[in-house]
């Protein structure tokens, strides 16, 4: 039986039934007035999982986040830490830390004091605490920047304190509310190995939410994909990208195409549907196969799909029409296509070899083909 | 400042702080004049200061006033500060509207009017007026000016740094002190000395909430020039400007530097 994506994972608390989930939302509303922002949301996270949000703006992850950091409270419904209801319990109290959105670094205090306050207010003694400090602004490399003032320092910068500040005091659990979003690639990819490392020698738990959905891809266990205070799945990263389990996230999560058609039949593992681009069959979502006639779509990623100039023979699938657009990214080119029914579909070639003879050009009529496993039916 | 200097820019300027700010220099000039007659100049002197300094009556007042003036300014300080937070902090509390208007109250209250009616409280419940009854006084319609002051600097200040605090092991009582009323501190500290000086210059409430033995100088002052003004009056007055111009002028610097610390961030 072959797997989703290309990593087998030996971390997967998720799938034993035996395991005890370390944080636990429970039926979790939260309005804000007549406004709900988060809605009737039930979520298991486990002990030592990086566990990421993703979801467009104003979805609710900081809420969600809020909640487990103590600043508001759920309307309905009940949150479990540790297997300990956490109503009622004052932040404070609560054995965990939050990197703010909006850094909330404290302005009357050095770098190194934002960083030293938590560890203060634990009464860790000053010996201890300066070289924590120090060891946090090795990991965020300001090591320079100690005693500075926050408004002495760049958007990044204070970004980077915000994160040392949250992680000084190794709470067993972490939330960071877009803790990279301000660095530039390089340092940000260098954070991410090392928010990895750190929280695997340590063995915390780390709940993060990100715009940057590579960053989730590369950091997480698993991904909850949230929609306007619902959660739309969760999953592994290979799960979300490889199995999407609505049009929502197949379109929220890398980029992807979708064609609209109704069932025309089906079988145990593929389905067929037909719409304005024809018969197209692609796999099963689920267990089971959608009633004939009912609207459903087709999901496909770019990288799935072969180009070639002339009609493919034996596929399961080809589709047919005008190279609309074309955008040569370096490691791989970009192609849209316009098919006859005037839907854009997008292809991706990654770039073997430098030198292409007759490379493909605009307004040239190419096909797609691909096989029924490349793509997913959806029902919703 | 943009635009040019015209003629008619330089006239108003000239004329409005001409108008302001003459009859002062005028009392200034004459505090240092050698001679009796307030309005003959007959040469620079510093006598009538150091007269001053041998005129019990005046310096007793002046006592009470700076006494008055610190202990009221500290509890307006204190009480304004904190009426500002639950101004603030609670915005939903039952019957917030009313709270508010009655902290602004005296604000555009006619000074008679809070005099008179302090004075009506004080005698029902028969509270010897002397002392005590002043500060009182001073502390209930400087507060509301605190507030206001307090106010305006915690509506824009960040409530994530103080959940911050608390998120870090501060309870909120703490997290207030320790990052809060640090990051306002200027704004406390300009409302201080804003009650500060409306405490040290008020004749009006003064001469309604104060008994025998607590003559303020203001009162001390009020009382002598009805028997004409000397040399010896313009010296306390310029005593007295020279106190409040520098209690406004560090109230001023305090407030650009925290505005442009603002503006940095
Ligand atoms: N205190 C509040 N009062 C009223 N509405 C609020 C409050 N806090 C959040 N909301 C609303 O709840 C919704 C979810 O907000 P939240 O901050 O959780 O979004 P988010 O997913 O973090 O968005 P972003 O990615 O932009 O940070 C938003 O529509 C927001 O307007
Ligand atoms: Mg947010």
């Amino acid at each position: 039986m072959p797997s989703l994506g290309s990593i087998r994972r030996s971390f997967a608390p998720w799938d034993d039934p035996a395991a005890k989930p370390y944080i636990s939302f429970k039926n979790v509303t939260k309005r804000f007035g007549d406004f709900v922002a988060v809605d009737n949301l039930s979520l298991d996270v486990y002990e030592r999982e990086f566990f990421s949000l993703l979801g467009p703006s104003g979805c609710g992850k900081t809420t969600l986040l809020r909640m487990l950091a103590g600043f508001e409270e759920p309307t309905e419904g009940e949150i479990f830490l540790d297997g300990q209801s956490l109503k009622g319990v004052p932040p404070h109290k609560r054995p965990v830390n939050m990197m703010f959105q909006s850094y909330a670094l404290f302005p009357h205090m050095s770098v190194a004091d934002n960083i030293a306050f938590g560890l203060k207010q634990d009464g860790m003694e000053k010996g201890a605490r300066d070289e924590r400090v120090a060891q946090m602004l090795k990991l965020v490399k300001l090591e320079e920047f100690a005693k500075r003032k926050p408004d002495q320092l760049s958007g990044g910068q204070r970004q980077r304190v915000a994160l040392a500040r949250a992680v000084a005091k190794r709470p067993k659990l972490l939330l960071l509310d877009e803790p990279l979003g301000a660095l530039d690639k390089k340092l940000r990819e260098e954070t991410q190995f090392e928010l990895m490392d750190l929280q695997q020698q340590l063995g915390l738990t780390f709940m993060i939410v990100t715009h940057d959905q590579e960053e989730a891809m590369t950091m997480s266990d698993r991904i909850a994909v949230m929609d306007k205070g619902i959660i739309a799945q969760i999953g592994t990263p290979a799960e979300i990208y490889e199995a999407p389990n609505s049009r929502y996230v197949a379109d929220f999560i890398g980029s992807g195409n979708i064609l609209e058609g109704n069932v025309a039949s089906s079988d145990d593992a593929h389905v067929t549907i037909k719409g304005g681009d024809g018969e197209i069959v692609g796999a099963l979502r689920g267990s089971k196969a959608p009633a004939n006639g009912e609207a459903a779509w087709f999901a496909i990623r770019p990288e799935k799909m072969q180009v070639s100039r002339s009609k493919p023979e034996n596929v399961d699938n080809a589709l047919e029409g005008e190279v609309w657009d074309i955008a040569y990214l370096g490691d791989m080119t970009i192609i849209n296509l316009k098919l006859d029914s005037g839907n854009v579909v997008q292809a991706s070639m990654i770039n073997r070899s430098r030198l292409v003879e007759d490379p493909i050009g605009y307004d040239e009529r190419i096909w797609l083909s691909f096989s029924a496993d490349s793509g997913l039916v959806l029902e919703r | 400042m943009t635009g040019r200097w015209s003629w008619f820019n330089i006239t108003s300027v000239v004329v409005g702080f001409t108008f302001l700010y003459l009859p002062i220099v005028l009392l200034v000039i004459f505090s240092f004049n050698e001679s009796r007659l307030v309005t003959v100049w007959a040469g620079f002197s510093t006598k009538w200061y150091g007269e001053l300094f041998q005129n019990q009556g005046i310096l007793d007042a002046a006592w009470v006033t700076i006494r008055v003036a610190l202990i009221s300014a500290s509890v307006a300080t204190v009480l304004g500060t904190l009426a500002a937070v639950a101004l603030v902090r609670f915005p939903r509390f039952n019957g917030r509207t009313v709270f508010t208007g009655m902290v602004y109250a005296p604000l555009v209250m006619p000074e008679v009017i809070t005099g008179l009616s302090l004075l009506l409280l004080f005698v029902a419940i028969n509270f010897a007026r002397g002392f005590w009854t002043v500060t009182l006084a001073h502390i209930t319609f400087s507060l509301c000016f605190v507030a206001v002051v307090v106010q305006s600097r915690l509506v824009s200040f960040d409530k994530s740094l103080e959940e911050a605090a608390q998120d870090l092991g501060c309870p909120p009582f703490q997290a207030f002190m320790k990052v809060t009323l640090p990051v306002i501190f200027p704004a406390v500290i300009s409302g201080w000395m804003l009650a500060f000086t409306l405490s040290l210059d008020d004749l009006v409430i003064a001469s309604f909430t104060s008994g025998p033995g607590a003559t303020t100088l203001p009162m001390k002052i009020y009382s002598q020039v009805r028997l004409g003004v000397t040399p010896e009056i313009n010296a306390v007055c310029t005593i007295l400007i020279a106190i409040v111009t520098s209690g406004v002028l560090i109230a001023t610097i305090l407030n650009k530097r925290r505005n442009m610390q603002h503006k940095h961030n």
